[in-house]
């Protein structure tokens, strides 16, 4: 990384630190320096910047969000951010048009050594729902990839600091969690482990709310 | 020389409490780890860090409060609305709690409009954010809605800036010395904590209050408030009261700081939460800090203006 990639990964994460006031909690597991692929609730765009600041140091250099292409690579500052900064992993998305498989390029990501971030609903949540329905895409890199160790996370009041549609964020608290982890069982069928994320995402995000 | 005297008492409490602390952890626990001797020393060390920043507010004078307060109330507000079940359509309110409201109020106690400073909140305030609610057109729980950010503002911001306040007023022959009537209040209210405390750990049996807030006894807010009140009343050659009169007040702004922790305990209860925050280690966060100052500080800023001022 070059010193001005460095130096602006500092801004990026001291802004987002001091906005949402936002803390890691490691609940199920420790930031370790294992190969893992977080996987995460995503409300809003300062998703990525959250768990990449919620890193230590050390871990954060080695992991790399996957992110939508059609966002991500239009415009100047969008695709310093992405390559030289973030050094995100780029797919290109269901409906747009495809010259490589997504699955492949995370693979691929994987087989680097490095960790992975992904959003598994594919999109920013802007719903009431607390979670959208999953994409199929987490289930297919375990298959090719069972080894590595999928973790929960769930970022809490991300979506409340900037609503869908509003321009001023208000400075409410956030918290980002961190989940048991989790891997795909030998023989286990999509659905039934698409079942098992999406209520690990649910249960983390439901132990963290005062109740 | 009444600061020196008064800096010296307090640095000269800190270091007791340092030195206690440090005690309890070298020959009570023995070095090892002690939930209620290691959250003891964790609120010691706060100390100091608020009172080194406290301490730096005032010598900056009148802006240094102020900025420092204003800081207090956008850190309460923001852990209150945080833990409340504010709705999309609540964004607007929000955003003129935090860069309006927070920012008005603390200009005009810079610029000195008492008559504005006292009404912007519980008028103005209470009337727009409705409205602002209202126009976005979700009614989903909108009474409930309304009235939970209005109370947030209005503790932690309205109440809360009544600690400031008190620079603005006019008393005969106390002028320039308005910062000793701030140190009091904080002083009174904040050792009212830490005795009730103190006695409650020492010789607490009778819960007071044991649905709300099963820490607190009734030795503890006998002891915690009688000796503060003491306290207070020993400070009366800091104040523009007399010894009868500084313990008077005194025990009114204990008896409030009391209240208020009693209130916030409640609603903290109610949202099944067991601290506001985290900002302040060993403390929990902001509001659980401030919210016997939330009550107490109008309390004295209208006895002493009512009683004293011109």
């Amino acid at each position: 990384m070059s010193l001005a990639a460095d130096l602006f990964a500092g801004v990026i994460t001291g802004f987002t630190r001091l906005v949402t006031g936002a803390q890691a909690r490691w609940i199920g597991c420790g930031p370790a320096a294992v190969q893992r692929i977080y996987f995460a609730n995503h409300a809003s765009h300062a998703d990525f910047a959250l768990i990449w600041a919620s890193l230590p140091p050390d871990l954060r250099c080695r992991t790399r969000p996957v992110a939508g292409a059609d966002y991500w690579d239009k415009g100047r500052v969008r695709r310093y951010i992405i390559h030289e900064v973030l050094r995100g992993v780029l797919i290109e998305r269901a409906g747009t048009v495809r010259t490589r498989d997504p699955i492949e390029v995370i693979v691929e990501a994987l087989e680097l050594g490095d960790s992975l971030i992904v959003f598994p609903e594919g999109t920013r949540n802007l719903s009431d729902e607390p979670l959208l329905p999953l994409k199929s895409g987490l289930y297919r890199v375990a298959c090719q990839r069972p080894d590595v160790e999928l973790v929960p996370v769930w970022m809490q009041n991300l979506g409340r600091v900037l609503p869908k549609g509003e321009i001023i964020p208000v400075p409410l608290l956030c918290s980002i969690n961190f989940g048991v982890p989790m891997r795909l069982a030998a023989g286990e069928a999509k659905d039934a482990f698409l079942g098992r994320v999406r209520q690990a995402l649910l249960e983390l995000g439901a132990s963290v709310r005062p109740q | 020389m009444h600061t020196a005297l008064l800096a010296g008492g307090i640095l000269a409490v800190l270091v007791l409490a340092s030195a206690v602390g440090w005690g309890l952890k070298r020959w009570l626990a023995r070095g090892e780890p002690h939930a209620v001797i290691d959250n003891l020393n964790a609120r010691v060390k706060a100390w100091w860090l608020m009172t080194a920043v406290i301490g730096l507010a005032l010598l900056a004078g009148k802006g240094g409060v102020i900025i420092l307060f204003a800081f207090a109330s956008f850190t309460a507000l923001r852990e209150y609305a945080t833990l409340m079940p504010t709705r999309r359509a609540d964004h607007w309110v929000l955003v003129l709690c935090f860069f309006v409201f927070i920012p008005f109020q603390y200009i005009l106690i810079w610029v000195e409009w008492y008559g504005l400073y006292s009404i912007l909140i519980p008028v103005y305030a209470f009337l727009a954010m409705p409205v602002v609610a209202a126009v976005r057109g979700d009614m989903r729980n909108f009474m409930q809605r309304a009235a939970t950010l209005q109370w947030g503002l209005m503790l932690a911001v309205y109440c809360i800036s009544h600690v400031p306040a008190l620079l603005m007023l006019d008393i005969p022959g106390y002028a320039g010395r308005n910062a000793f009537l701030l140190v009091f209040l904080i002083l009174v209210v904040q050792s009212s904590d830490v005795l009730q405390y103190v006695w409650g750990k020492l010789a607490g049996r009778i819960k007071i209050a044991p649905q709300v807030s099963p820490s607190k006894t009734l030795e503890g807010f006998a002891g915690g408030v009688a000796s503060a009140t003491l306290l207070g009343a020993s400070l009366w050659w800091v104040t523009p009261f007399s010894f009868l009169q500084a313990a008077a007040v005194s025990l009114m702004i204990t008896l409030a700081g009391f209240l208020g922790g009693l209130v916030m305990s409640a609603i903290k209860r109610d949202l099944g939460v067991k601290d506001w925050g985290t900002m302040i280690e060993g403390h929990g966060g902001m509001l659980d800090r401030l919210d016997s100052v939330c009550f107490s500080a109008p309390l004295f800023f209208h006895a002493v203006r009512y009683g004293w001022s011109q």
